[in-house]
């Protein structure tokens, strides 16, 4: 069974097509990369995955289980969990308080409203694990507010990976990154267990390459080019519309 | 014994006695007032503080419940039955409110509470068979609970304490909370919320309850003690006033609310038998207090004496000669 299958997917704003009738079918395990050129459609693609957008035709599969009509908050119970393109964490707390949150988003506790957070010891632990698997654990008492770019690049990794996911969908991780940030980040990537599902949105082609076993083009929100690394490389189209001659 | 439990026990202390020490049943009064504006004020703070939704409607609550306790209380009931149905009515009204309401976020909140809040101030200036109309409600009499009558300044301030206690208690417990924490994840990062898996909607519906029990209760508390509502208590500028006290004092924390309450209430009622143009030493303050600390009074406190602090506290000596390096 497939991680997840994306079938005839479509969205538009007013005239304008922005996913045109896309497929994707990616296995368990699989590493792939989405790229294309700015505006090609990504990142809706994405939000319309993660049921951020309601698409205005197809289906989304995860795990076999039909989530097209399904809330965002849904599809992260059911294994799906991403990060963004602009960093979006809570800037007002500790690097641990917003991974206890990630964690509290999958557990019935968040609707207690008697019990004290910071004393969960198994959150806390939980939290802290999290964030050992990114480097992160030495800093986890650390205000956000106080880190660098690249730790909250890893904070919003270590959130993801908090919520257990199946499918895990990256939104250009590596963008803005430093060369020693982005040695940091690829390490956490790498290291992330073959049960979870890696999508990623990437334009480090140098990282990014490396990093995935399928690539799938996109070009005004049509897929054009799909395969393994060399196939997509080696694609005149991919040369034409984003790689460049 | 940290120094913050020091001056929780001091502030106890100096609350449960202030009939003792505070000289002229006037003076307590004004405590009373301070407290029930307290509560009403920790209420509005859920939502505008913790939630991030800034409601210009809650006097319509607060006018709702107040005007059921004195329905119910002429039409002949008891004070238990007149309170429970006070709540009972204050609790529906907020759902209403909040499903009406939570279609918006920002400016439209704000404005879908105006416009009911101004709906409830029409239907009380106008439903005059139910509301009495301009001439308001008057109400006989205080509740007797365990067969302590009510009816003394003095009585009705250790009440109006014990309620107000209660409620920071439930504040304090939620803001700590997974829920409370929740809340105020959904004011930060909605959408990251709702990708974490949070019903972002139902935790603010369940914020809104809260904010309306404690508007419905401070209600039920102003009735009794001015013994007459009229439409005058839940007009605009009544919403208006609350969330000032929210804002002045600081949104979002736990003292905020009651410093503010503290300080609209004692210019209101104290500084205007000396000064005639009170509003506008009151708006004088509050320009003050948005220019200097736009935070709020507590916060803008809090960051002013770690300021002096970390002035005063000389620096690591490493610190000192690498700067100097």
């Amino acid at each position: 069974m497939s991680a997840l299958v994306v079938t005839g997917l479509s969205k538009s704003f007013g005239g304008l097509h922005v996913t045109r009738g896309v497929n994707l079918n990616i296995a368990p395990g699989e590493r792939r990369l989405i790229i294309g050129p700015n505006g090609a459609g990504k990142t809706t693609l994405f939000n319309l995955i993660t049921g951020e957008l309601t698409p205005d035709g197809g289906t989304i599969e995860l795990s076999g289980v039909d989530v097209t009509h399904s809330p965002s908050r849904h599809r992260a119970h059911l294994g799906m969990a991403r990060t963004y393109q602009i960093i979006t964490l809570f800037g007002q707390d500790t690097i641990i308080h917003n991974v206890r949150l990630a964690l509290l988003g999958l557990s019935p506790k968040r609707w207690n409203p008697l019990i004290d957070l910071r004393r969960q010891a198994a959150l806390t632990e939980q939290g802290h694990e999290a964030l050992a698997r990114v480097g992160l654990g030495h800093i986890a008492d650390r205000p956000l507010a106080q880190t660098s770019y690249g730790e909250r690049r890893r904070v919003e990794i270590a959130m993801a990976l908090a919520q257990q996911p199946k499918v895990l969908l990256l939104d250009e991780p590596f963008a803005g990154l430093s060369i020693d940030e982005r040695r940091d980040v690829h390490k956490c990537l790498m290291a992330i267990p073959r049960d979870v599902t890696i999508v990623m949105i990437e334009h480090n082609m140098d990282v990014a390459l490396e990093f995935a076993e399928r690539i799938t083009l996109l070009h005004f929100g049509e897929v054009i080019v799909e395969g393994n690394r060399a196939e997509v490389v080696d694609d005149p189209r991919t040369r034409e519309v984003y790689l460049g001659h | 014994m940290t120094a913050r439990l020091a001056v929780f026990i001091i502030a106890i202390m100096a609350l449960v006695t202030l009939p003792q020490w505070m000289h002229g049943v006037y003076y307590v009064n004004v405590a009373s007032q301070i407290l029930f504006y307290a509560v009403f004020a920790l209420g509005l703070n859920v939502l505008a503080g913790y939630a991030g939704l800034v409601s210009l409607g809650h006097a319509g609550l607060f006018g709702i419940s107040a005007y059921a306790t004195g329905y119910m209380l002429n039409l002949g009931y008891s004070h238990s039955v007149a309170i429970a149905t006070a709540l009972s009515i204050g609790m529906v009204s907020m759902a209403i409110y909040a499903v009406l309401s939570l279609r918006a976020t920002g400016i439209g909140f704000i404005m879908i509470t105006l416009a009911l809040g101004e709906i409830v101030w029409g239907l009380a200036y106008r439903w005059i068979s139910i509301t009495g109309g301009d001439n308001g409600i008057n109400l006989h009499g205080r509740p007797e609970p365990f067969g302590i009558a009510l009816t003394s300044p003095n009585a009705f301030y250790y009440a109006a304490l014990i309620v107000f206690l209660i409620a920071l208690a439930v504040m304090t417990v939620f803001v700590r909370s997974p829920l409370g924490a929740a809340l105020m994840g959904t004011r930060d990062q909605p959408r990251r919320m709702t990708a974490l898996g949070y019903h972002v909607w139902l935790i603010r519906f369940f914020a809104c309850m809260l904010s309306g029990l404690l508007t419905s209760i401070a209600g039920i508390l102003f009735v009794y003690y001015n013994q007459f509502i009229s439409p005058q208590a839940l007009d605009l500028t009544a919403s208006a006033e609350v969330l000032l006290m929210v804002i002045s004092g600081g949104a979002g924390t736990l003292l905020g609310p009651i410093v503010g309450s503290t300080l609209v209430v004692v210019v209101k009622s104290v500084v205007s038998g000396y000064i005639e143009r009170w509003n506008f030493l009151l708006g004088a303050i509050f320009v003050a207090i948005v220019i200097l600390m736009p935070e709020g009074l507590v916060p803008g406190t809090v960051r002013l004496w770690r300021a002096a602090f970390a002035r005063r506290r000389p620096g690591p000596v490493v610190e000192a000669t690498e700067k100097a390096s």
